[in-house]
This record gives C-alpha cells, structure tokens and sequence, in this order.
C-alpha cells in the first residue's frame, strides 16, 4: 500500500520532470514567460513528490516488506533499524532514487531563492537541470525501481522482479531478505554516500547556468559564474568530504592498511573532483582578469560528464567486467545520456566560440594568469592520467580480449610528478602578482621560504638517508608551507604596524576582509598537511606480520604486540565475531590493549576483517588478525602496520573544510572585490534571446 | 637480484672453518637451513605486487578468499623450492593471464597504458605555449592600435599600472 503510493508519486514526478524540461525550453525559445513561470511551478513540485518516494522506501525498509525485491536485496531481519534506513542508498535502485531526490532538492532551493535575478537564464536553467533529474528519475522508474516485486511462475526456478504483476505470476515474499553488504554495515554509511552525492547533483546547477548562458548568448558576460560561485563551492566542499570519508571509511573497514587504493570506485568519485577543482580556479582568472572563459565551459562541461559518469561506474559495476555492462539496460542508458549531453554541450560551446573571447591579454609569462593556466593543465592532466588507467582495463579487454589490471603503482608513477609539480604551484602561485611579476620581487619573496625549507630538508635529510624520495617531498610540503605561511605574516605585519592591532585581532580582520583569499590559502594549508601524510605513507610506512603462539610477541619498530588469545562470540546483524586479545608495548612498557577481529557474516557468507587501532599524532598502530588454526586455537596469525604521519590526511581534511567555511562566507556589502575586469558587454544594447 | 654484502677479510677464515665444521657435524641442520620456511613477510612481499586472479580489484596480499589463501600458500611453497621473484611472479602470470599484475606490463597494446598519458602531457604543453603566445601577440596588436588613441599620457597610463597593482 506505502509502497504503491510511492511508485505513484515517482511516475507523476517522472512525467513534471518531463514536462518542465519541454515547457521551459518551449517558454525561452519563444520567450512566453507563463510557460517558464509553469516549468518552475513543475519543478518544484518534484522534491516534494520524489520526497514521498523516498519515504516510501524508508519506510518499507523499517518494517522489512520483504515482497519488494529491493527491500528482500538490501535489507533483513538481523540489520539493526539505523543500518535499514541507510540501506536507502546501499543498492543500485536506492541510491539512484536517491541521488534524483537531491538533485531535485537543490533544483528548488535554486528556483525558490535564485528566480528572480537571472530571468533571462531560468528557462534554460530549468531545462537542462530538469533535463538530468528527468533522466534519474526515469531510470528509477523505467530500468532499477526500488518499487519492483518479486513474483514467482510456477516450474520456474528463480524469482522475476517486475513492478506490475505478470501474467502467470504468483506473488513471492521471502522470510527474510538477504542483508546489506557486509561491508557497507558500517556508521561510515551515514556520512559517506550521501555527501559524494551531494557533491555529484551540487555541480549541476553552475553546469545548468553555464548552458543557459551558452544558449542564450549571455556567456559574454560572466553572470553565471557570480551566481553559482556559492554553489560550486558547496559542491566542491560536499564532493571533497565524501572523498575524505570514503578514505578513512576503507581505512576502517577494508583492513588493507590504507586509505587510497586507486580502485576504480575511488577513481570515479576522483575524476570529477579534479576538474572541479580545476573549475574553481580558472572561474578566479575569469572574475579577476576576465580570460579563461572558454576554459571554464570546457571544466564544467567535464565536471558534469565525470560526475554522470562516476555514478554510471559505481552503479553498473562495468568495470569489474564488460559483461556485467550487458546485464541491465542500465549501462547503455547512462552512456549514450553520457554520450548525448556531452556531445551537445560541446556542440553549443563551439557556437558560442566567439562570446568567450579573453577580456584581457597575458602581460608576461611571469604572471599568475600563466601559473593559473599551467595549474590547470596539471589538473587536466591528471585528470586524463586518472581516467586513462580506470577505463583502460576495458578497452583492452575488447580491443585485445586479455584483462589487465591497472594497479596503484601506474597512478602513483604517472600522477606523482604531476602532483609535485601542482603543489609546487600552489605554493608560488600567490606570490605570482596578476598581470607581471618582476622576477626580481619574485626572488625576494620566495628568498626566506625557500632557504628555511632548504635548512629543514637538510635536517630531515640527514636523519632519513634511507628515503631519498622522501627527502624531496620534506622540501615540497615545508616550502609550500612556509611560503603560505609568509603570506599571513604580511599581511599581519601590515595590519599590526599600521593600525596597532594585537595579532589575533589582526588575523581575525585579515581574514574577514579577504575572506575569499585567506579561506583558499587556509584550503591550502590543508592540503600540505594531507600531503605529508601521503609522503609518511608513501615512504615510512612499515608491517610485518606472523603466527604467533599465545604469549609469543611480534615486533614492528619501537612496538610490540603480545597475542594473549582469542574467543568467539555471535554479533549483531548476524555476524559470527573472532576476537584476538593482544597487548601493545612500545620499548617495552604497555600501553593498551587491542582486539583486532574477524567478523562473519553467515547469510552473506562473507567475512570482515576489522582492525584494531593505536593512533598516535605520529603514526598510527594497525592490527589486523589474519587467520587462526581451525579448531586449536593456538597459532593465531597477525598482520601489523605501523601508518606514520597518517592523522594528517584527516587532519587536512577538516583543514580544507574549514577553508571552504571561511571561503564561502557571505560577504559583507563593504568590501566589493576588486576586479579589473571592465566590462564591455554592459554598455552595448544586450543581445537577445534569439540572435 | 640484490647482490650478497661482502664478508669482512678476517672473518672469513673463521667462518669458513665454523662452516666447515658445522657441515660435517651437523649436516642435516644445514640442509634444513637452506629450506627453512620464508616468513610471511616475505610472502607478502611478493603478493603485494600481484592481484587476486578471481576477485575484482583486490591485492593478493590483502585478499581473505580461500583461494588466495592458497595461493599465497603456493608462493611460500615456491619460496621455500628456492625460485626467485622474478620466476614466481612469472609463473602467475603465464598460469593466470597478465591481470595478476598489479603495474600493467609496458609492452604491446599494454603499453598505450603508459604511453598516452606522457603524450597528453607534451600535447597540454604545447597547446598552452600556443595559446599563451597567441594571447601575447594579440596584445602587440593592441599596443599598436591604441597608438591611435592619443588622449590618455604617458603619465596617466603609469599611474593607472601603478593603482591596478595596488589593488590586489
């Protein structure tokens, strides 16, 4: 009965997404404002509409209406009522319910705040964001309903899931259902899918400006960026902690030891926050000196493939296997949706070539237009490193029929020196003046940063001889550091000079007053701190690992871990738990105790390896217990890791989260930022709709 | 293959002797030496650079299927039978295609792999210099055009450089 309402909200969602996508294309093509007015009453009611889907399901997740097959799929009996209501995005046909309902929630917070300002943008606005949620939504309805049943034929072997009965059909409820994937029955599930989808649907809307722009010939003027310069940010920040939560999530549950697996998950989710990144900085050349324009179209055009693209990867599963792309009408959906908008956005933006001439022209190699442009280059560069090697695995198995796999160690040998050479920038980059640098200037500015670096990089040198490649990396991250540091210090020396301020007073109004600039530079501090995590792990990390006897020991550097025995006990959620007791010593003195365990999970047959950790702001201590003798339980193996430096991948993390907070303030109308950009297109008669 | 560290001169007479004497007497524990069982560590060491032939994306040294457990099983076997890294790895792959590599082999259509993205790299560079150099002779243009334009000095000009600079 819930679950019938639900479908039917979805299906009349469906046909207002439609129907908003024609009236307001139709409203701007022949400029009729009372169809665009109508389009937007259609859109809005589309949240609400997809809201009472959602609910549905939620709702039949808690009380397990098992005759729903996505229900029977993802949910069961021994999940706890939290792990059920997550389990809204833990399967294909959720989650991609799941992604149309924020898309259509960001649409109308869009239509209710921004209808105003850009009347001539909205009907297009309206239709291209209209024109994606559509899509989701008829993919929900269409291909992956969460709504569908399971009916039974009789003879017939396995279960049919169809949302209407089929003829013949009797309908199936199983007991039970078969239960989230064990490994997603974690507390991480909470944070961790629906920010990345936050993240994903958040980059639709400038995308959706920059197209009505394009359309309407408005991209001359920078309009749209201003606008959705809120909304890239807040997508950025979303898409930017769904990473971080993806990485300490693997660290916690995938018991691997690490954070980064270069997986083609990872990767997909990756991709899009490249050119984002990219995106938001060549829209600072574009409000600062008016050039890159036709460079932001071509990022946010990417940005938005990558991210359809990156939920197209984690949904259908076509990278394990081409075969698994065949399965479902899913995968040929989502690629030609890929192929089509991404051919006509590119299309229209060739039109639309000559709108997007530079403002401005390069003064001089040796400015921060030219660092910009390079910076943007790396990021495209990785962009297609990255790309290259998650879809490569494919290619070769259809060009030359061999599967391949494409490992951690190609990205960190190809997109490693790219990487030293981005960070590198974002430590110059501000020193760079806009329009001509004199090289002269330059060298005294970078004079101090770099020689304090030189020195710690000598001192670190000469006590870590053993990794070369960590030497440069020192020198990297304390360069980069210092020289952001310098930029606070004048501008605090400046403020404390000449007004008298007591430092604190001075930074705080420091920031306040260029909050855009010191939120980036704080973003960026952020970003050197997860940097010397990388190197830590990159470099120092160390494991080992052995059988032990109880009261047998094993070491790894100044620790030791003491095996004291192990016992089983049931679990919730249907989990048969293995728990090793062990004892940590560090040069000899206890510390604590740590109980590493093996979960399993019977239904799924399934077993999960949760580590025990020891985290220190030096290194954390990793435990994880491998394997035990069947049935003597005396020789237990264990595997140690000892991740150094690693607390300040998250430590930077919330760094870069902060940053953004401080960067996306809103401005108090006082400070208007300076540009020099003069705007032509303001004083000639606007070009219309039609020409 | 990591060549042996040289003993030190004095030393090996005396060891040479110990040897000797440890071989005539306890010729089996010598044997036993030789093909005492590898430590996981270093099983893992070459684990790490294999991936698991059934399981989608997943380092052998990592993976907790039985198969892999038994193929890591099988690397100590072939440790303990003396191969070198180089043959084990070797063997997995002619046994189990070339996906059991972790870093893709460079030759081949494999080696697009490596390739491309080297070639992107070189052809963003010269785009960018392209452009660039395009946006500064345009701007040569400029300066010859506002020859034409008189009305603003010199002086005005400077200041106006000079007030832009401040700005940021």
């Amino acid at each position: 009965m819930i679950a019938d309402i639900g479908l039917i909200s979805l299906s009349i969602a469906f046909l207002f997404s439609v129907y908003a996508t024609l009236a307001s294309f139709y409203g701007g093509w022949r400029d009729r404002a009372e169809w665009t007015e109508s389009a937007r009453n259609a859109s809005i009611l589309v949240f609400p509409l997809l809201s009472i889907s959602v609910l549905a399901v939620i709702y039949s997740l808690y009380v397990m209406d098992f005759s729903l097959a996505y229900v029977a799929d993802v949910s069961s009996r021994a999940m706890s009522p939290f792990l059920r209501l997550t389990a809204l995005w833990g399967g294909q046909q959720g989650s991609v319910l799941f992604w149309a309902w924020i898309m259509a929630g960001f649409m109308m917070i869009v239509l209710l705040r921004k209808w105003d300002r850009d009347r001539d943008l909205m009907p297009y606005v309206i239709g291209v964001a209209m024109l994606t949620t559509a899509f989701f939504i008829g993919v929900t309805v269409f291909i992956t309903n969460p709504f569908g049943r399971l009916w039974h034929f009789p003879g017939a072997n396995e279960l049919t899931t169809a949302v209407f009965q089929p003829a013949g059909a009797m309908p199936y409820v199983p007991q039970d259902g078969q239960g989230l994937n064990p490994l997603l029955r974690h507390f991480g599930m909470i944070g961790h899918p629906p920010t990345t989808y936050l993240g994903f649907t958040g980059f639709v809307i400038p995308y959706a400006f920059a197209m009505a722009a394009l359309i309407t010939g408005k991209s001359r003027e920078d309009g749209w960026i201003r606008t959705t310069r809120r909304w890239t940010l807040v997508a950025w920040i979303f898409l930017t902690i769904g990473l971080i939560l993806g990485g300490r999530w693997a660290y916690d549950v995938l018991g691997w030891g690490g954070y980064w697996g270069w997986d083609p998950v990872e990767n997909a989710m990756f991709l899009p926050w490249l050119t984002g990144t990219a995106f938001l900085h060549s829209v600072m050349m574009t409000e600062k000196r008016g050039m890159l324009k036709k460079w932001n179209m071509i990022l946010i055009i990417l940005t938005y493939a990558l991210t359809v693209f990156g939920t197209f990867i984690t949904r259908t599963g076509v990278i394990s296997s081409v075969h698994a792309f065949a399965k479902s009408a899913l995968g040929p959906a989502f690629l030609i949706f890929i192929g089509l908008t991404f051919l006509g956005s590119l299309s229209l933006l060739f039109s639309r070539w000559d709108t997007l001439k530079s403002e401005h022209q390069l003064e001089s190699f040796f400015s921060r237009e030219a660092v910009f442009v390079l910076q943007n280059l790396l990021f495209l560069a990785i962009t297609f490193a990255v790309f290259w090697g998650t879809v490569f695995p494919l290619i070769s198995e259809l060009v030359t029929g061999t599967k391949i796999t494409v490992g951690p160690p190609y990205f960190e040998k190809v997109t490693g020196p790219l990487f030293f050479v981005l960070v590198l920038l974002m430590g110059v980059a501000p020193l760079f003046a806009w329009r001509k640098q004199a090289a002269r200037n330059l060298g005294r500015a970078m004079l101090v940063p770099f020689l304090a670096s030189l020195g710690i990089t000598a001192a670190w040198g000469y006590t870590h001889r053993m990794h070369p490649g960590s030497i440069f990396g020192l020198w990297l991250v304390s360069f980069v550091l210092l020289a952001i540091a310098t930029e606070f210090w004048k501008g605090l020396r400046a403020r404390m000079s000449g007004r008298s301020e007591n430092p604190l007073t001075a930074l705080a109004k420091l920031i306040g007053r260029n909050h855009r600039r010191y939120g980036g530079y704080v973003i960026h501090l952020g970003v050197v701190m997860m940097v010397l995590g990388v190197i830590g792990d990159a470099y120092f990390k160390q494991e080992t690992q052995a059988s032990l006897a109880p009261g047998e020991t094993l070491r790894l550097g100044v620790y030791t871990l003491r095996y004291d025995g192990l016992r089983d006990y049931p679990g919730s959620d249907g989990r048969e738990v293995v728990e090793a007791s062990t004892a940590l010593f560090k040069d000899g003195e206890f510390i604590r105790q740590l109980k590493p365990r093996r979960d399993f999970f019977v239904v799924q047959e399934q077993p999960v390896t949760v580590p025990a950790v020891y985290s220190t702001p030096g290194a954390d201590v990793y435990v994880l217990l491998v394997g035990w003798e069947e049935g003597q339980h005396d020789l237990t193996t264990f595997k140690m890791y000892l991740n150094p430096l690693i607390n300040w991948v998250w430590t930077g993390g919330l760094a870069m989260i902060l940053g953004t907070l401080i960067a996306a303030w809103p401005a108090s109308r006082k400070h208007v930022e300076a540009s020099y950009v003069i705007k032509p297109g303001r004083l000639q008669p606007q070009p219309g709709i039609g020409d | 293959m990591r060549k042996l560290t040289p003993i030190p001169y004095p030393l090996l007479p005396l060891l040479l002797a110990a040897l000797t004497i440890a071989a005539s007497f306890f010729a089996v524990a010598v044997v036993y030496a030789q093909t005492r069982l590898p430590t996981d560590d270093e099983v893992n060491a070459i684990a790490k650079q294999l991936y698991c032939p059934v399981c989608p994306n997943t380092p052998l040294d990592v993976c907790e299927t039985q198969a892999c457990k038994d193929w890591r099983a099988q690397i100590r076997d072939q440790l303990a039978a003396g191969w070198s890294e180089e043959r084990i790895i070797d063997y997995f792959v002619t046994q189990y295609g070339e996906r059991v590599l972790a870093e893709p082999g460079r030759k081949g259509f494999t080696a697009l792999v490596w390739v491309l993205p080297v070639i992107a790299v070189l052809l963003g560079l010269a785009v960018v210099w392209q452009v660039l150099r395009s946006w500064r002779s345009r701007q040569d243009l400029q300066v010859e055009t506002s020859i034409s334009t008189p009305q603003i000095s010199p002086e005005i000009l400077k200041r106006i450089e000079q007030e832009l600079q401040e700005m940021d």
